[in-house]
């Protein structure tokens, strides 16, 4: 079977803050092969960002990688220093964020931001760079490119920065992408376009992605598999079309049963009841104990360590659930 | 028929922008002009509720489905059209004649962090309304006593009702906000995307607290949001808004059984789901929304319309009564004049 183009191993970022220790990704595990979309998804302070913002060297103090093992290509790139990051960052693994305006700097033409990824990563002269970023913005959607190239950011709409962002991250020939929220910021009919934008480059160029949302509804359409964060840990993964048809966590099943359906409109939603605690007061135990319907007293002694229950999907549950009776 | 709670009749919002006088002015054939820059937010929305009706209104960033709910709520006060509330004429009222109808009908907001007054306590959020509003005299104790009662009907306990905004999540904010509306009892709340900016399993809660609360104090409500799964939960009716025009308008199950203008069809063809076999054969529509400082001329959907042809062009399609029910503003769906029909 081909090596994993990432494999995170016991990845822990923890905070350092005034409050206390905030461990914000506690012990994360999953990888992710060439040509493959991968989802994390989960709700606000699930981690899913630091993630992101971990595997490209982009944690800032208060917050440090602490322990585990970020293997792209075969090599630690969490033990890499600044310098040799830098020559990863951008041409071996790209981020889109979720906000294009503040990806992008307001005071240079899209062209200019565009030629520096070119600039510092390949050894083209300035007429092919051009030519490059053209055939770029035009594989991204963008018409007249060429006079666009001399625009800047705030001459295009949301979904056209989004498309140059895309196009900057694609430049380079990166071969991992990680895409924050890229499509979060957009309307419907935008997103979509972006989606299938996004889904293309990943089939023609063979590289992988990461889809970090908090949306279950553009992961089931996007990813191939789905890792789902709670309070900074893996509390289930598998293949997507599994975990939506039939999760074997409380928490993923909670999440699914919260979307109103469409085809299944129920007078109520089932909720999931409480907030997401306070990542520092959790303890001991399950950090999904106490909005759970199904814990024990088990649940509150030991944190349960993520084990594979049935098919692809692996749990962090003591007590998973069955596979429902179709 | 029973009367409508609100109704409003070719509601016209304009916004004059590009700053003031002095920053228009400009030389134009030999003169000293200064032109009127105009973004045309709403133009001619007719909507009416039914008591314990929900109305929603969709639309992409832009529509004007925001400027609707504040131009109904008389935030922004009309350029032309009329507003009913309760069978009264509210649009050309002044702000103290307004009062007595603004009981009638109260607003939520979507971000709950900005709409709360960070240096009042959360009991006193919700009194106040009422000691503004309410032509019932109460005492200070009674008044605490009635916020305390709506603060536990949202799901809020009186130990919390003396503390401070940000020791809320948005989700409780979000009651907070809810129970502020309800304090005066009114008739119709206009809620403004009210769950867009909570996660998930919170947004399940507060729909939830929304639909009980309609059932329990016969409410009727504008609902305004974006999101397509969301609207199909709460909402009787959709009204699906297009560059400040009203495109279609039907019942919940009608528009999502069988969308019939062309932008409603993409818009729900768009929208990502968990259920694969709900994935509607596609509608592609290309582009974005043109601005609403220079609307297209006749259909304002034409740019982006895959069916569009000459006549979409020239006149701009009404909102028609469609049979079977529900409404639509197409070509498609109109008998059509001679001169088009080749």
């Amino acid at each position: 079977m081909a090596e994993p183009l990432l494999d995170i191993r016991g990845l822990q970022t923890h905070f350092h803050t005034f409050g206390g220790l905030v461990k914000a990704v506690d012990g994360v595990s999953f990888d992710v092969k060439a040509g493959e979309i991968v989802g994390l998804v989960g709700e606000s302070g699930g981690g899913k960002s630091v993630i992101g913002f971990s595997i490209v060297g982009l944690i800032d103090p208060p917050g440090k990688i602490v322990g585990g093992e970020i293997r792209f290509d075969g090599r630690d790139i969490a033990k890499l220093d600044e310098r040799a990051m830098r020559r990863v960052r951008g041409r071996e693994i790209a981020m889109v964020f979720q906000d294009p305006m503040t990806s992008l700097n307001p005071v240079y033409t899209v062209g200019r931001q565009m030629d520096e990824v070119l600039r510092l990563h390949t050894d083209l002269d300035k007429a092919a760079r051009r030519a490059r970023c053209i055939r770029m913005l035009e594989d991204v959607g963008i018409s007249e490119a060429d006079k666009r190239l001399d625009a800047y950011p705030h001459q295009f709409s949301g979904g056209m920065r989004q498309r140059v962002v895309i196009a900057i991250a694609l430049l380079a020939g990166s071969r991992l992408i990680i895409a924050d929220e890229p499509t979060t910021a957009l309307d419907v009919t935008v997103q979509s376009q972006i989606l299938k934008l996004m889904r293309r480059q990943v089939e023609d160029t063979g590289a992988a992605m990461i889809l970090v949302t908090h949306d279950l509804a553009v992961v089931s359409e996007m990813a191939d598999r789905v890792v789902v964060l709670y309070c900074g840990r893996v509390i289930e993964r598998g293949l997507t079309d599994e975990i939506i048809a039939n999760p074997a966590h409380p928490y993923t099943r909670g999440l699914l049963d919260s979307i109103p359906r469409i085809a299944d409109r129920q007078h109520r939603l089932r909720q999931i009841p409480g907030t997401v605690p306070d990542i520092r007061s959790i303890g001991l135990g399950c950090s999904f104990r106490a909005r759970c319907s199904r814990a024990q007293s088990l649940c509150a002694e030991r944190s349960p360590d993520l084990a594979h229950v049935r098919g692809s999907l692996d749990a962090a549950c003591h007590f998973p659930l069955e596979e429902a009776a179709r | 028929m029973t009367q409508p709670v609100l109704e409003v009749r070719n509601l016209v919002k304009a916004f004059s922008i590009g700053g003031g006088f002095f920053d228009r002015l400009q030389i134009g054939g030999g003169k000293l002009i200064a032109p009127e820059k105009v973004l045309n937010a709403v133009n001619g929305v007719s909507l009416s509720i039914a008591p314990g009706e929900v109305l929603a209104l969709v639309g992409e960033s832009g529509c004007g489905k925001s400027t609707v709910a504040k131009t109904v709520a008389r935030i922004h006060a009309p350029t032309s059209g009329e507003i009913h509330i309760d069978g009264t004429e509210v649009s050309s009222l002044d702000q103290k004649e307004l009062r007595p109808f603004r009981r009638k009908l109260q607003m939520i907001f979507q971000d709950p962090y900005a709409s709360l007054n960070p240096r009042q306590r959360i009991k006193d959020i919700v009194i106040e309304p009422m000691r503004a509003q309410s032509d019932r005299k109460m005492s200070g104790r009674e008044l605490d006593a009635e916020a305390i009662k709506l603060l536990g009907r949202v799901g809020l306990n009186a130990e919390q009702a003396n503390r401070y905004p940000h020791q809320f999540s948005g989700g409780q904010r979000q009651r907070i906000g809810i129970a502020r509306a309800l304090s005066v009892r009114p008739k119709v709340i206009i809620a403004d995307e009210p769950v867009s900016a909570l996660d998930v399993s919170i947004q399940a809660q507060i729909l939830n607290l929304m639909m009980d609360l309609r059932d329990e104090f016969g409410l009727s409500y504008l609902f305004v949001s974006h999101d397509l799964s969301v609207v199909h939960h709460i909402a009787d009716r959709i009204a699906v808004m297009y560059l400040g025009f009203m495109v279609e308008t039907a019942s919940r199950d009608q528009l999502f059984a069988n969308p019939r203008h062309p932008y409603t069809q993409a818009l729900l063809s768009a929208a990502p789901s968990v259920d694969k076999s709900l994935r509607k054969p596609e509608v592609e529509i290309a582009g974005e929304v043109p601005s609403a400082l220079n609307l297209p001329s006749g259909c304002c959907f034409r740019t982006r319309c895959p069916l569009a042809f000459s006549r979409c062009a020239v006149e701009r399609p009404a909102l028609r009564p469609q049979p079977g029910g529900g409404s639509v503003a197409c070509h498609l769906h109109d008998p059509a004049p001679e001169a088009f029909t080749s």
